[in-house]
């Protein structure tokens, strides 16, 4: 218990990558809540990537997470671009309208 | 080791709980602030992990810019969030089924999951150990700038197109909006901006 190995950390991002799941099934139609939830999981992962790292003392897990880090910021960056244009034109943000593209 | 499992819990409690309110609270903008407080926490465990330079990394990334542009978004858009909250309760229970589902198969695959023995060999990038005096940051600088130069690049290339991708989005020409045109101004010539006239004694215009 008072020893903290690698299991404790995949425990906990386990945990959080589950939550992060049940918060895009929980608020379906808040994008905004559901863009968080997103940032939650990739937060699993990055603890997943350096418990990892650390166990096996191999820094590439850690070069990688920096990698998830950037990707992660340019998704939020270009998902709230679409989501404010998308207010812009509908003056709502209710996923279940978005099949303006359905053809 | 008795601080450190402490320091561990004390971490780790406080970013599920966080997370636990980033998808429950009634405010987004309470949502948010969780969200930051689910990071900050997270960078503690890193540090916790020796990962100094990645803890240090989230806490400017994702406290000074993603959860600032979360929180302008969320205070700009006027949103009405009690609509948005209808239909909490109905989803509940297909979120409760798929994350309990979720949760299983993770913890079946931890349980019945351990190392080969020649996980050793697959090292590629050894950490060096703290009696050295290198750093964590040193350390991965070392081989950021060496052996994964390209990927650094690409990700620098990542950043910049989803720069310009956001700004593409968002920027928009507005109709009827009097600005000042320099150009036009300044290429104007005296012979397209004034008209002169040969009038005639004794006749008008």
């Amino acid at each position: 218990m008072l020893e903290i190995g690698l299991g404790h950390y995949l425990t906990v991002a386990a945990i959080l990558f589950t939550l992060g799941v049940f918060g895009i099934f929980l608020n379906q139609k808040n994008v905004i809540i559901i863009l968080m939830s997103i940032e939650l999981m990739l937060l699993a992962v990055n603890i997943n990537l350096v418990a990892f790292s650390t166990h096996l003392q191999d820094l590439v897990g850690q070069v990688f997470a920096l990698f998830v880090l950037t990707v992660a910021a340019a998704e939020a960056a270009i998902g709230l671009a679409v989501l404010v244009v998308y207010f812009r034109n509908r003056g709502t943000i209710a996923v279940q309208d978005i099949n303006q593209m359905r053809g | 080791m008795v601080l450190q499992a402490l320091a561990f819990y004390f971490f780790a409690g406080i970013v599920i709980a966080s997370a636990v309110m980033v998808i429950s609270a009634r405010n987004p903008v309470h949502s948010v602030l969780f969200l930051i407080l689910a990071f900050f926490n997270s960078a503690g465990l890193f540090v916790l992990q020796g990962a100094e330079l990645l803890a240090m990394t989230l806490v400017i990334v994702y406290v000074g810019a993603v959860a600032v542009l979360f929180l302008f978004v969320v205070m700009m858009l006027d949103i009405n969030f009690t609509e948005l909250r209808q239909g909490f309760r109905d989803n509940l229970h297909w979120g409760i089924a798929v994350g309990l589902l979720l949760i299983v198969e993770l913890v079946i695959f931890l349980a019945s999951w351990q190392f080969s023995g020649a996980i050793e060999e697959t090292v590629v990038a050894k950490q060096p150990p703290v009696e050295s005096g290198i750093t964590n940051a040193e350390a991965l600088g070392q081989i950021i700038y060496t052996k994964y130069v390209y990927f650094f690049q690409a990700a620098g290339i990542v950043l910049l197109i989803a720069m310009i991708g956001a700004i593409v989005l968002t920027l928009r020409q507005r109709e009827g909006v009097k600005k000042q045109n320099i150009g036009a101004q300044v290429n104007r010539s005296v012979k397209e901006s004034v008209e002169l006239v040969d009038i005639k004694p004794g006749q008008g215009l």
